[in-house]
């Protein structure tokens, strides 16, 4: 039985220290979490992260006050009651939809700052799988919001994407029928996709971003040139008061303070896209209201999802389902298909430097040909890009095993 | 230094992969038809000169179906049953002379379905005899149309007989009406009649129409300005076949038909144009403290 002095005075400090520890969480989890000093802004898009996705959950509960999850009444709660009947309703779904879309833009760039600087690598892989588990759920998370508004892209994008599951030849219409709920997209289709939304899915990130922080815990965050220090020897040197030697800085409060002046410029690029370039955000297809009957000359996902759609479409659809499949768990297993011992930045590491920009080039130009119409040349383009995107993924053990390790650090 | 590099790295790419799925891909999907400014070149100036006095003698040819309300001359029919007379309910002339174009008014007078490019229309042509009875009709429409419509008048004489527009309250037969309910049994028999009406007149249209126009609502976000001036100007240009008529509405008309669309589409543009530069100016000033923290915490660090 701990001691509880019987005179702490309710709520002070002795009397929550003795029930809740507040000085050591306040040291474990803030003052004394140790960073490395030697990073750059990239190191920020975490907070960057979490920042957005507090976005999108204040402004989602906003949403939620005054969304209907009929198919009669959802397109019009969106676009007239949340729109012009609310105060500041248009605030809340403007952020909420270019949150959805930028949230993507600021994961992209916090993955490939892990792949460019080797932050996947011995100790860290979990950080790696937790993160890629969080990828995965957004992506749910993003597609099930999508349905919502319950205009001519969700019918289309909903249709097309749950037909994937008939797994091609194997015609799993059972399946299919299961997961909507009905034949077509209809009631129950959108209330279980609400309900993925605003609940299940929403729960597991929550979930996943405690463990994806918990992961970073033991092998602590990477640095600019993947070197690797006793963390113990360098708090001990910040602590005697030589910041200028030691390696490290805590979290709170000087790793925070270079956070919180990337979120503000963050922000006003953010706030920026949701008072005047919404629009990139909101597709205009989604502006006409679901309509089984008739459908779009074009359907396409949003934009962070064309990459994978782009390795899908080129090839016949039992192959595509294949290679589809193999790009949505191949960054998985990153950590396993690297075979070198290096942790570098890539530009230090030989051919795997020439591997890091061809792969972003590759899924930028999957992404960019994924929207296009397919047809020639953009198909030919699209084909191009998918087998070098596989192409890139099957060398990278043998690119890797060769690497030579890198010297110095 | 350095990190302003990484930084253009970043932006570079992300500015790429914007350029190719928004302006790129739309510039492909969507093919670019040109606008013509509402001249209407293929329709021939008439050289005749049109005199209002004899325009308002002949006006009666007209007025058989049509209202011309400002002028004291009630519609023969009420909507629903003139759209089960003739498909679709004949416009009110008041507010014509306004926004159509004088030289489509009397090319069409003589030949609707010809100068409208449509397959068929129910006012029969040459209603007006010849050139010079249309001119001088068009001119006397012209002499009683307001000098200003508002955007909302210039969509009803325009749009609103075929297109709803549900959340300015317009329906094919008007304005949804005020009206009160049975406070014992929460009924509104009036809002329920005028609910059947609606869509009785409806059914017509879209047996007329081959199908149901679309409510207009929130068209000025699901298309763009560009298309819908080049479409209105002329549907044919992009939806081959399409029963919806060129109705010959000027470049000034269409432009009064606009920003009523963007009132009913994009309500919240005032009020996002008032709060946006008070947000951004918020987190400039957030920025430059947070800078100064920033500085203040790293300094003698490095």
């Amino acid at each position: 039985m701990a001691h509880f002095d019987p005179n702490a005075r309710p709520f002070s400090h002795k009397w929550l220290n003795e029930r809740l520890a507040i000085d050591t969480l306040k040291r474990v989890l803030s003052t004394e979490y140790w960073i490395p000093k030697n990073i750059n802004f990239l190191w920020a898009m975490g907070m960057v992260l979490a920042a957005t996705f507090g976005m999108l959950l204040i402004s989602g509960i906003f949403l939620l006050m005054y969304y209907v999850p009929t198919t009669k009444e959802a397109f019009d709660s969106v676009n007239y009651t949340i729109m012009s009947q609310v105060g500041y309703g248009w605030l809340w779904r403007h952020i909420h939809g270019v949150a959805a879309s930028v949230v993507f833009l600021i994961i992209y760039i916090h993955m490939f700052t892990g792949i460019y600087y080797g932050s996947y690598k011995r100790g860290r892989e979990m950080i790696w799988i937790s993160g890629m588990l969080l990828f995965v759920t957004f992506s749910a998370e993003a597609f099930s919001g999508y349905m919502l508004p319950w205009g001519q892209m969700s019918y289309w994008a909903g249709m097309v994407i749950t037909n994937l599951f008939s797994l091609g030849s194997l015609h799993l219409n059972g399946l299919v029928e299961w997961i909507r709920g009905d034949y077509v997209p209809g009631q129950a289709f959108l209330s279980r996709f609400f309900m993925l939304h605003v609940l299940l899915m929403p729960l597991i990130i929550i979930g996943l971003i405690v463990l994806h922080f918990g992961t970073l815990r033991i092998p602590h965050v990477n640095n600019k040139d993947g070197e690797e220090f006793d963390f113990e020897a360098e708090a001990e040197k910040w602590k005697a008061g030589h910041r200028k030697e030691s390696k490290v800085i805590p979290f709170n409060p000087v790793f925070l303070s270079k956070d919180v002046f990337v979120l503000g410029i963050y922000f006003m690029f953010f706030f920026y896209l949701v008072f005047y370039h919404f629009e990139f955000a909101m597709d205009p297809v989604n502006f006409d209201p679901a309509n089984g009957l008739k459908t779009p000359p074009h359907i396409y996902p949003e934009w962070y999802f064309l990459w994978s759609y782009e390795i899908l479409r080129p090839f016949s659809k039992n192959v595509g389902l294949i290679w589809f499949g193999f790009a949505q768990v191949i960054f998985f297993l990153l950590p396993f298909l690297d075979r070198s011992p290096n942790v570098a930045p890539a530009n230090r590491r030989g051919i795997f430097k020439i591997w890091f920009w061809l792969l972003l080039i590759d899924m930028v130009g999957l992404t960019i040909m994924g929207k296009l119409p397919p047809v020639d040349p953009w198909s030919k383009f699209g084909t191009v890009f998918a087998y070098t995107f596989i192409a890139l993924w099957f060398a990278l053990p043998f690119i890797t095993k060769m690497e030579k390790p890198v010297g110095g650090k | 230094m350095k990190e302003l590099k990484v930084l253009a790295v970043v932006v570079f790419f992300t500015l790429v992969t914007y350029w190719g799925v928004e302006p790129f891909a739309h510039s492909v999907m969507h093919k670019h038809v040109e606008g013509h400014n509402f001249a209407y070149s293929d329709i021939n100036a008439s050289n005749v000169k049109g005199d209002p006095a004899k325009g308002k003698a002949a006006i009666s040819a007209c007025t058989a179906c049509h209202g011309i309300k400002s002028q004291g001359i009630k519609a023969p029919m009420d909507p629903v049953t003139a759209a089960n007379t003739y498909g679709v309910n004949p416009p009110d002339l008041s507010n014509a002379g306004a926004i159509y174009d004088e030289k489509f008014l009397i090319a069409f007078m003589q030949d609707p379905a010809h100068a409208a490019i449509a397959k068929k229309m129910a006012m029969p042509p040459i209603m007006a005899g010849n050139a010079q009875g249309a001119a001088d009709i068009a001119a006397y429409l012209k002499s009683i149309a307001p000098k200003e419509l508002t955007p909302k008048e210039a969509f009803v004489t325009a749009c609103g007989r075929c297109h709803a527009n549900r959340y300015g309250k317009w329906t094919q037969i008007g304005d949804v009406p005020k009206t009160k309910g049975n406070i014992k049994t929460g009924n509104d028999v009036a809002l329920e009649q005028f609910k059947i009406n609606v869509a009785k007149y409806q059914d017509k249209l879209a047996d007329y129409m081959g199908k149901l126009p679309p409510d207009l609502s929130i068209i000025s976000r699901a298309r763009s300005k560009e298309y819908l001036e080049t479409f209105v100007e002329n549907p044919q240009s992009h939806l081959k076949g399409t029963a919806m008529p060129r109705v010959g509405i000027t470049k000034e008309g269409f432009e009064k038909v606009y920003a009523y669309l963007e009132s009913t589409g994009d309500p919240s543009k005032p009020k996002r144009e008032k709060t946006g530069p008070w947000v951004l100016g918020f987190f400039l000033i957030f920025t430059f403290l947070a800078y100064g923290w920033y500085k203040s915490q790293w300094k003698g660090l490095k």
